[in-house]
C-alpha cells in the first residue's frame, strides 16, 4: 500500500487528529496550573466519585429487582446507598455549575465545555427523574400521576410516558446512563484539551508564564 | 442495630413531610435544608484555604 493510500485512509486521519488534538502529555499531565488548586474542582471530582457509586450500585440493583431491595436488609442498603450517592452527586455538580459559572468558564474557546456542562446537568436531572418514576412504590405512583399532564402537555408522551414503567426503566437503565456516560467522557476530554479556564486577572497572561504544581 | 435505631429517632422518615408555605414558594423542609446547605458549601468553597497553597506560594 503506498503512502499516499494511507494518508487517506479514515483511520490514519482519525489517529492524527486526535493525537493532535489531545497528545498523550495532555490527556495525563504532570502538572497543572497553579489556579486549579481551587475547592471547587474537588466538587467536579466528588460529582464523577459520585457517578461511579450511582451506577456500581445501580448495576447490584438491576441484577436483584425491585422485590430484592424493597424487601430485605441488604437490599435496602443498596438502594440507600443508589440514592444518597445521587444526592452527593447532584450537590457536587450544582456547586462545581455555580463556581464555573462565577468564573465565567466558557471564555477562551470553551464554549463547547460548558455546554456539555450545561446538558449533563439537564440529562441528570432526566435521569433522576426516571429513577424517580421507577421506585416501584407509592411515591413513584404520585411523581408519575403528578407528571404526566405536563409531559403530555409538551408533546414529548409517545416517546416519555411516564405511566409506563417498563418504558421508564429503559430510559433509567439503558438510555440515560449513556447519555450520561457519553458527555461526561466528552466533558472530561474538552477539560484536557482546552485546560482549565483561568482566573480574569490570567486572562492575558501567555501560558508558558503561569505557574504550575504537580498534580 | 443500635445505631439505625438512634438515627431512626433523631430523623423520623415515617411521617408526613413538613413543609414551608410562604406566598408563592412550597418547599419541603428537607429540600429547603439541601438547598441551604448548597449554598453554605459553595460559599465555603470560595473562602475557604484550599489544603498546600501557601506552601505552593511560599516555594515560589
Amino acid at each position: 500500500m503506498s503512502s499516499e493510500e494511507i494518508d487517506r485512509q479514515w483511520t490514519t486521519r482519525l489517529r492524527r487528529k486526535v493525537a493532535g488534538k489531545l497528545p498523550p502529555e495532555k490527556l495525563l499531565p504532570d502538572t497543572q496550573p497553579s489556579y486549579v488548586a481551587s475547592w471547587i474542582y474537588v466538587f467536579g471530582v466528588a460529582t464523577l466519585a459520585a457517578l461511579g457509586v450511582v451506577i456500581g450500585t445501580g448495576c447490584i440493583l438491576a441484577l436483584r429487582g425491585p422485590q430484592w431491595w424493597h424487601g430485605s436488609s441488604y437490599g435496602h442498603f443498596v438502594n440507600s446507598l443508589h440514592l444518597w450517592s445521587v444526592e452527593v452527586f447532584m450537590f457536587s455538580m450544582v456547586i462545581h455549575l455555580w463556581g464555573k459559572f462565577a468564573m465565567a468558564a466558557w471564555r477562551g474557546g470553551r464554549m463547547l465545555t460548558w455546554m456539555t456542562g450545561v446538558v449533563l446537568f439537564l440529562a441528570s436531572v432526566a435521569t433522576c427523574f426516571t429513577g424517580y418514576a421507577i421506585q416501584s412504590n407509592f411515591d413513584s405512583q404520585w411523581i408519575t400521576t403528578q407528571a404526566k399532564d405536563g409531559i403530555n402537555a409538551t408533546g414529548a408522551g409517545a416517546y416519555f410516558n411516564v405511566l409506563n414503567f417498563g418504558q421508564m426503566l429503559m430510559w433509567h437503565i439503558v438510555l440515560m446512563p449513556l447519555v450520561l456516560v457519553l458527555i461526561t467522557g466528552m466533558h472530561i476530554l474538552l477539560v484536557r484539551a482546552k485546560g482549565v479556564v483561568p482566573p480574569f486577572e490570567d486572562d492575558l497572561v501567555p501560558a508558558a508564564k503561569i505557574t504550575r504544581v504537580s498534580e | 442495630m443500635i445505631a439505625l435505631s438512634f438515627f431512626a429517632a433523631i430523623l423520623p422518615l415515617n411521617t408526613l413531610g413538613h413543609y414551608i408555605h410562604w406566598h408563592f414558594i412550597y418547599i419541603s423542609v428537607a429540600n429547603f435544608t439541601v438547598v441551604i446547605l448548597m449554598i453554605v458549601t459553595f460559599v465555603a468553597a470560595l473562602f475557604l484555604p484550599f489544603p498546600g497553597r501557601r506552601r505552593r506560594k511560599e516555594n515560589k
